[in-house]
């Protein structure tokens, strides 16, 4: 069954398209991976996906609703999560809090409960807490809930972009390359998670220049090139594809794709 | 003695009206350069509701301070899709809209300004109205909306893709600092019984501004602390002898470009102080 | 003199052609004053992104200097407009290394509160000096009106109309025929590749503090002029003004801080006519409604937030 159909899309900056009428379907529960090279349109997409930008032509459904014209935090309600490529944490709060602001649209304290501390925003509180705590060890940040967020090293502030999306309880998971700049033990505990997330039934989109972990997760790979989608297809497909190893792997990086 | 309680009951007012900018500015981030306007608006529609309604002193305030956080969503849904200096240079337009139009109503005086106000504020109802303001304030922020204000502070994109609707709450902050501000100024207009709109112009405005970046951005002590520093400051300055009195403007002036290049974070600088009471709050409520 | 308009211009609710023309070219005058001062404003802008809230006691203080010249050292009219360009010269160089310089690397409020600082020592350090009190300016030639047709334009209308001009047009050369003017314009794009390609940043940022601030001080001389009077208190509403035909044509844009100051001037001379009480309101409405219309400004550059 299909979670979301994005149909057409293009989106043009100023006579230029960053992606060129692109159709996406991604299926309840499977991890999908879209690849392409530097400048192939994939953040462009996930821009869109999210309500970062609204695409000048096509449509985006998402439980058989459109949310072409949504805002970002609208989308987030309806259950799109995403993680930043470069990271953008709330610095000074504390892991913990960024991962209490992830429930942001689960709850519903106003300024009036904050003020008299009602019962029901006490309880509100607590469960948040709970929550958010659960969500930490989950990605194995537990013990680290009192750190500012700046201060985590890099591999660690990923994962907690991660636990911030995944505090919003989302149903579709957006990662955009989040291995970027990781070591290799880093990356394979990401896989991992990656995986224990999709076994928890969320569906993941992700970003990757990774191989590696693109072949190794994906039950789906979608390739983009210059704003055009140019494969769509399990790894094997994808792999043997001769526009993809024309347009992607290459020459260099060709060798290393086939290894795996 | 009556002067000591005057400057402590200035103190306590010019401290709301700091924390209530610290909110706007500080924690949300939303730099504001027409906080006075606020102020004014909370001052001019209290004494009103005095002086023609005859409504009591405390529903004058609050209902001056209504009328005020009304403005604050008035001119903060237009505003605040602005950013950067941008907002600063439009809450600084309102500011002095705001002004030109008070000099030339009949029903507040115009240029003369409102007179014969009851002397009704003293120094144990600003510091109940203070510590009313820091409580209140401090449970906000330490709820799921101020969480979100600072968390617009921090990344407004990220805030949004987290489910914040972060226009509306940039104007909800808006409308509480307006609210406090208006309180400030009514209790203002009880204290010194006169009011005139260059009372609420653009120099008090960065006034305020200059208590709260000189405690430090993001902390509401460091505003409070601010408030009280550029309140004494020119009083300390008139007092030590006549002859810097006269020049105490001038060292105003100096100090306030001192103060920035020695300390440009503030004195209480950041979060440092509230992230510790937080820290210890953590700490108590046990290792979850 | 009609020059000052909100007291008469009130009572002409029909303005027939001829007023509405004059009306035009007050506001070009007053908005070519506003125009200079909104060139200090963007090109200091531009570079550092600092509002430098000192600019109008620049303006004030090369006022100040202009009538000193004048008065007590009986120089011509046109030389002590250079001399008060050049002192305000320096003390725009000053006032960056003394107290923008030490700020560079601080958060984005610290200048923005050291700029106030200076703004109030200056004025106050004037108002020492020199007392309350307006002071009128002696220009040593006769203001007489020309008039063109049925048009009355006074000499005096033409001289700032005439020097705003020469200042813009040697601006605009300066700006995109020189070498400096190069160095300037790459900084504002993107400071620390201009330090790469050999700029040196200090020196172009004193230099874009000097020229900007020749040009307030040049305003300051011409309004005093113009309105026959300086006091310490000059500097508050035209720098304001200035600030905001800067931002209405687009910070940070040169030919945008002209274009501001000549709308800024217009509106504010027309509207006057309508609602001469209103008159500072006006031009703040219509920073508003311009920056509710595109909020980068009239001539502003967008810039597209990277993800």
């Amino acid at each position: 069954m299909e979670l979301l159909e994005g149909n057409n899309l293009t989106m043009v900056f100023g006579g230029l398209s960053a992606l060129n009428s692109v159709d996406i379907k991604i299926n309840k529960g499977e991890v999908l991976s879209v690849i392409g090279p530097n400048g192939a349109g994939k953040t462009t997409l996930f821009n869109l996906l999210t309500g970062v930008y609204s695409p000048t032509k096509g449509r985006i459904c998402f439980r058989k609703r459109e949310i072409k014209n949504l805002k970002p935090y609208e989308i987030t309600k309806m259950g799109i999560a995403r993680t930043f490529q470069n990271i953008r944490l709330f610095g000074e709060m504390s892991v913990l809090d960024n991962v209490i602001i992830g429930q942001h649209c689960r709850t519903r304290t106003g300024v009036f409960g904050a003020i008299f501390k009602t019962p029901a925003v006490r309880k509100e509180e607590s469960l948040v807490r709970e929550k958010a705590m659960d969500v930490l060890e989950f990605v194995g940040l537990d013990d680290v809930h009192e750190e500012r967020a700046k201060n985590l090293p890099y591999g660690k502030q990923r994962r907690l972009e991660m636990a911030r999306a995944l505090a919003t309880d989302p149903e579709l998971i957006l990662l955009d390359e989040p291995a970027a700049g990781m070591n290799p033990q880093e990356t394979n505990e990401l896989i991992e998670l990656i995986e224990k997330l999709n076994n928890m039934g969320k569906t993941v989109l992700l970003i990757e220049h990774d191989m590696k972990l693109v072949m190794g997760i994906s039950q789906r790979i979608m390739v983009l090139d210059y704003g055009k989608k140019i494969a769509d297809g399990t790894p094997e497909e994808v792999k043997n594809d001769e526009k993809v190893i024309k347009a992607y792997l290459g020459d260099g990086s060709h060798k290393e794709g086939r290894a795996c | 003695m009556n002067y000591y309680f005057q400057i402590l009951t200035v103190i306590m007012i010019n401290s709301i009206l700091a924390v209530s900018l610290n909110l706007v500015s500080g924690y949300t981030g939303q730099l504001s350069l027409g906080h006075a306007t606020f102020m004014g608006l909370g001052a001019y529609a209290a004494t009103l509701f005095t002086l023609k309604l005859h409504l009591p002193f405390l529903a004058s305030i609050i209902l001056g301070a209504t009328v005020a956080a009304f403005f604050g969503f008035v001119i903060g849904v237009p505003t605040l899709r602005l950013k950067g200096d941008y907002l600063a240079i439009a809450t600084l337009g309102f500011g002095e809209i705001m002004k030109n139009i008070l000099l030339n109503l009949q029903i507040t005086g115009g240029p003369m300004g409102l007179r014969g106000i009851p002397k009704v504020t003293n120094i144990y109802v600003a510091t109940a109205a203070l510590i009313l303001v820091i409580f209140s304030l401090n449970r906000i922020m330490n709820s799921r909306v101020g969480k979100s204000f600072i968390a617009i502070r921090e990344d407004e994109l990220a805030a949004e893709a987290m489910g914040i609707n972060t226009t509306r709450f940039k104007i909800l902050a808006f409308i509480i600092g307006a609210f406090y501000a208006g309180m400030a100024g009514g209790l203002y207009a009880f204290l010194f019984r006169y009011i005139n709109p260059k009372d609420f112009g653009f120099m008090k405005s960065i006034e305020i501004l200059c208590m709260v970046v000189l405690g430090g951005m993001g902390n509401t002590y460091g505003a409070v602390l601010g408030a009280f520093i550029i309140t004494v400051l020119p009083e300390l300055l008139r007092s030590v002898s006549p002859v810097i009195a006269q020049y105490r403007m001038v060292l105003y002036g100096l100090l306030l470009v001192i103060m920035m290049i020695v300390k440009p974070q503030g004195i209480i600088s950041g979060s440092s102080l509230s992230n510790r009471i937080k820290r210890k709050k953590l700490l108590e409520k046990g290792g979850q | 003199m009609d020059i000052i308009p909100s007291i008469d211009f009130a009572l002409w609710k029909g303005m027939d052609s001829k007023m509405f023309i004059e009306q035009i070219i007050n506001g070009l005058t007053l908005g070519s004053t506003y125009s200079l001062i909104a060139l200090g404003y963007t090109m200091v802008y531009g570079i550092l992104e600092l509002i430098n809230f000192a600019h109008s006691e620049i303006y004030m203080i090369g006022a100040f200097l202009g009538l000193v010249m004048v008065s007590v050292y009986k120089l011509p009219f046109i030389a002590a407009l250079l001399v008060s360009m050049a002192g305000s010269c320096l003390l725009g160089i000053t006032i960056e290394k003394a107290a923008y310089k030490p700020l560079r690397r601080a958060n984005r409020i610290a200048p923005l509160i050291s700029a106030i600082g200076v703004s109030i020592f200056l004025q106050n350090a004037v108002l020492m000096l020199a007392g309350p009190q307006a002071r009128p300016f002696p220009t040593g030639f006769n203001v007489t009106n020309l008039n063109l047709g049925s048009l009355r334009i006074s000499s005096l209308q033409l001289i700032i109309l005439l020097v705003s001009i020469v200042l813009m047009v040697g601006l605009h050369f300066l700006i995109q025929r020189t070498k400096l003017g190069q160095a300037m314009r790459a900084t504002a794009q993107d400071k620390e590749t201009a330090q790469l390609m050999g700029i040196k940043i200090d020196q172009v940022i004193s230099f874009t503090f000097a020229i900007g601030s020749a040009l307030g001080g040049a305003a300051g001389v011409l309004v005093g002029v113009y309105f026959d009077s300086v006091d310490p208190m000059m500097g508050f509403f035209p720098g304001l003004k200035g600030f905001v035909a800067a931002v209405l044509g687009g910070i940070g844009s040169i030919p945008g801080a002209m274009l501001g100051g000549l709308i800024l001037g217009l509106v504010e001379m027309l509207g006057a006519v309508y609602m001469s009480r209103y008159k500072d309101a006006i031009a703040f409405a219509v920073l508003i409604f311009i920056l509710l219309l595109k909020p980068t400004g009239l001539l502003g550059r967008k810039v597209q937030e990277k993800v």
